[in-house]
């Protein structure tokens, strides 16, 4: 009995990097072009985006919550960079200026959830219009250009063979695995989202814990859209729009739970390459770009839909 | 075991589209077993043999807008015409989302690229990574604001503006106040139409523009812009749109405000619903784009491109005023 329960859960965990492999060998047979260097490269570029934003986010649905305001704070903190820097402020102070915002808007997140007790997605959908509100106001509805090359970098530069996103990408997975795994802040974040009142009697600051993983997610967002700002050579001002859906999804698709307490960033990596696989893979194949949409949908709610009936 | 088995559903969705695409497309995106000319192993790496058939990539910025499908079905038409094979991405007017397509189509090596940029600025990336790959890239309707295109094919867009602005001008009788609907900010048609529109209406002494604002070239903007726009304004007697979309959506605005005698609405492109509204007096005129023309041209041009024949760094498609 024991044991058995033991194998599932083995092959539960290894469920999703399973089907990558499945996934990756179909398209294999079906695609020349699917496994190659640069198609790989290429697709772990794609995916770096969503995969930095939903790292984040693995960390607020660990604690119960959700945030649907990561869009909007990336197209924010996006604006903000591009003007400063267009604007001529060193390159340096205006990503810094960009985290800082995109931490201070996390932080607002945090604040309101944990003082204000609104619950996570209200309090975040509100953070997501403002958020967008100020985005437009600040660009005036326009596209900001005129990035130094330094900026273009972080979305298109190389470390030899690897584009820089990635290198970013596998950095920010690396230290939120670490903290989760290994430090105390990681334990309670699991322990808020497993139990909050017992968190509360075993002595766990839950607010504090709580605000700082919106403050993460936040920050991650402004890292990802400085990301995006140098892929788009400009900052979009309806950047980000929808990108909340592909980062929850990925999360969820790496099995972590949407009730809280159960997951990991690890699942998340294999959640977002699972979805940047699909876009990458139904393109090389050619298929519609209308049952593209179809069949994410379809997928995210066959993975919601399981985890349901978990 | 769930988790395993939901996994496998998402496989089997790509299995299920993968056999349709390839049984739609005949010759196939997979590497065409089916022509059997034994090319298979080779090609790719040699100069391809007169057999087979060129492959050109499409990037669209939506297919949620008639004018986008009828470049498609325009390009689609060529493409058929001269026995070469087009691949279509809709990118949905994510500027993020076409960077990926085009790098997608990149690494399906096709021949040469037909991109539609969401935006001018943001598709240089993507310009770029084609450039590098050597792969040819021309730019339709919209243009890029970097790397290396071999042409430009898009309607003349400033004549066009210009044209609306004089029907404007002489509707109104060379004065009143005119409002300006205009499309996505920082997009070239966007600039283009609006510059021919102010180069017709700004040295006329009566005629003053009264509200300059984006809608996107999306007709649920153009309603929502124009209510704005008449609460400001009631007394405005004609609205320029850059596209027939916006246009529409205006019309619906000023219709339920009772206003329809006193503005006239002059939009672009052209449209089937367009041209229907402009028919039943609804509106007064649109600019007729030929976006058929445009893909056409596209397609053309790639070839002439595929070819080494030498191409006009610009080609205009010519307009012409509905009414």
């Amino acid at each position: 009995m024991q044991a058995k329960v033991h194998i599932k859960d083995r092959v539960r965990q290894m469920g999703p990097g399973l089907a990558v492999i499945i996934m990756g060998l179909a398209l294999s047979l079906l695609s020349r072009e699917f496994l190659t260097v640069s198609n790989l490269l290429n697709l772990l570029r794609q995916v770096s985006i969503n995969a930095i934003i939903a790292c984040g986010m693995t960390l607020v649905i660990l604690t119960g919550g959700i945030d649907l305001s990561v869009g909007s704070v990336l197209a924010l903190s996006s604006a903000v960079l591009a003007g400063l820097a267009a604007g001529g402020t060193p390159w340096p102070l205006a990503l810094l200026a960009a985290l800082a915002l995109g931490a201070a808007l996390g932080l607002f997140n945090g604040v309101i959830i944990t003082r204000g007790k609104i619950a996570p997605f209200v309090a975040t959908l509100g953070t997501m219009a403002i958020a967008r509100g100020f985005t437009l106001v600040y660009t005036g509805g326009r596209p900001v250009t005129g990035l130094p090359s330094a900026l273009r970098w972080l979305g298109t530069g190389y470390v030899g063979p690897i584009p820089a996103p990635i290198i970013i990408m596998v950095a920010v997975f690396a230290v939120v695995y670490l903290v989760l795994a290994h430090t105390p802040v990681g334990r309670f974040i699991y322990a808020v989202g497993s139990n909050e009142e017992a968190a509360r009697f075993a002595g766990i600051p839950v607010a504090r814990v709580t605000a700082l993983t919106y403050v993460i997610t936040g920050l991650a967002s402004a890292l990802a859209g400085a990301i995006l700002t140098g892929r788009l050579n400009s900052a979009q001002p309806t950047a980000g729009s929808g990108f909340e859906l592909d980062a929850i999804a990925a999360v969820v698709l790496g099995g972590t739970s949407l009730a809280g307490g159960q997951g990991s960033v690890l699942g998340t990596a294999i959640g977002a390459l699972i979805i940047g696989i699909l876009d990458n893979g139904l393109n090389l194949l050619g298929v519609s770009s209308f049952y593209q949409q179809v069949a994410q949908g379809a997928v995210i709610l066959l993975a919601v839909l399981m985890d349901r009936r978990k | 075991m769930k988790r395993l088995a939901r996994f496998l559903v998402a496989l089997l969705t790509i299995g299920a589209l993968a056999a349709c695409s390839s049984g739609g497309a005949g010759s196939g995106t997979t590497p065409a077993p089916a022509s059997g000319s034994g090319s298979q192993a080779s090609s790719g790496s040699e100069p391809a043999p007169a057999a087979e058939t060129k492959t050109i990539g499409l990037a669209v910025s939506t297919l949620n807008n008639p004018f986008f499908v009828d470049l498609r079905d325009g390009a689609q038409a060529a493409a058929d015409a001269a026995g070469v094979k087009l691949i279509v991405m809709d990118a949905q007017d994510d500027p993020a989302k076409q960077i990926s397509q085009v790098e997608d189509l990149i690494t399906q090596k096709v021949d040469a690229l037909l991109i539609n940029p969401t935006d001018s600025d943001a598709i240089v990336t993507a310009v770029e990574a084609a450039n590098k790959a050597s792969i040819p890239v021309i730019t339709v309707d919209r243009g890029a604001n970097g790397g290396k295109v071999a042409a430009h094919v898009a309607s003349d867009n400033v004549l066009g503006g210009k044209m609306a602005g004089e029907l404007i001008v002489e509707l109104i009788g060379g004065k009143g106040k005119v409002a300006e609907l205009e499309g996505i900010p920082g997009a070239s048609a966007a600039r283009d139409r609006g510059e021919g529109f102010h180069q017709a209406v700004d040295g006329v002494a009566g005629i003053e523009v009264v509200a300059r604002q984006p809608a996107d070239f999306d007709r649920a903007k153009g309603l929502t812009v124009m209510e704005n726009i008449l609460q400001a304004n009631p007394d405005i007697v004609a609205v320029f749109a850059h596209n027939d979309e916006m246009a529409l959506g205006a019309l619906e605005a000023i219709e339920a405000a009772g206003k329809s005698e006193q503005i006239k609405v002059v939009g672009f492109d052209a449209t089937d619903d367009a041209v229907k509204a402009v028919q039943e007096g609804r509106m007064a005129a649109t600019v007729a784009q030929k976006p058929k023309d445009i893909g056409r041209l596209g397609v053309e041009t790639a070839i002439k491109v595929l070819n080494g024949e030498k191409v006009d760094e610009y080609i205009p498609v010519e307009l012409e005023l509905v009414k």
